[in-house]
């Protein structure tokens, strides 16, 4: 199953609910143009609902770490919302479970955003 | 039980990735092990193959991997062969290093060393061999890595 992604808005915040797998290729991909196309855009509150992503691989989780980084970099802020067990657990193992501002509740996490 | 063993011959391309991964995940269903052993054993191998068919073959169409598997009484033995120059595994940054933690890329021999409870690395001059052992049944005696 490959990667879906929607967005929308929230109090100023925009949501992005992805759904699927984020792996090389595809997913990937879908993952960096939406947020690079959200900043374009002038959309730097940024949420990634992984609620329904199933499955990340190293390069999805390189992906993550990009967009973080991107968002900064631009002024912006991305927060992680419902991450699932097998993400949560690769994010512990791979030490950027407190690199990322991480989420369980919607709107707990959009009153978060400065 | 007798060993039971297969082997294919890929191509370097992202559906060699994927294809990987699915029979990576038919095999150790068969051979008995948990959902979360399946992602784990799963997960590897597809870090395996794109560490094969990207930075082994890096595509190269007239390049191969191959995968064997070979389940015993006591193990589910992976090996992941590519083509290209061979992997210098002390070269391998540590991603949980502070300066390493925000790179994208450089986790998936991590990964793999995570999930597998023997990981060996063989380079050659012919490409590089990824070797890689789960336990049927676990066994706490064992370390997370084979003596090089």
């Amino acid at each position: 199953m490959t990667m879906k992604s929607s967005t929308r808005q929230v109090d100023g915040v925009t949501i992005v609910d992805l759904s699927g797998r984020i792996t090389l290729g595809e997913g990937s991909v879908v993952l960096r143009e939406t947020v690079r196309d959200l900043l374009s855009k002038g959309q730097k509150k940024i949420l990634l609902n992984l609620g329904d992503v199933n499955y990340i691989d190293s390069s999805g989780i390189g992906e993550l770490v990009s967009a973080f980084t991107t968002a900064k970099n631009q002024g912006g802020e991305l927060k992680l919302l419902n991450l699932t067990k097998k993400v949560h657990d690769l994010l512990q193992i791979t030490k950027l479970y407190t690199v990322f501002d991480v989420k369980d509740d919607e709107a707990t996490a959009v009153k978060s955003f400065k | 039980m007798a060993a039971d063993r297969v082997s294919y011959t890929l191509d370097s391309t992202l559906e060699t990735v994927n294809n990987a991964e699915e029979t990576a995940g038919r095999m150790a269903a068969e051979a008995g092990f948990d959902d979360e052993e399946i992602m784990k054993i799963s997960m590897a191998v597809r870090e395996a193959a794109v560490n094969a068919v990207l930075h082994g073959n890096a595509y190269d169409p007239s390049k191969k991997v191959t995968l064997a598997f070979e389940c015993t009484a006591q193990d589910l033995i992976i090996v992941i062969r590519d083509q290209g120059k061979g992997l210098d595994a002390s070269k391998i940054p540590d991603p949980l290093a502070p300066d390493n933690l925000m790179k994208t890329s450089g986790r998936g021999i991590f990964l793999i060393r995570s999930f597998m409870d023997v990981v060996e690395i063989n380079p050659s001059q012919t490409g590089t061999e990824l070797k890689m052992i789960k336990h049927v049944h676990g066994n706490p005696a064992d370390s997370k890595e084979a003596p090089q």
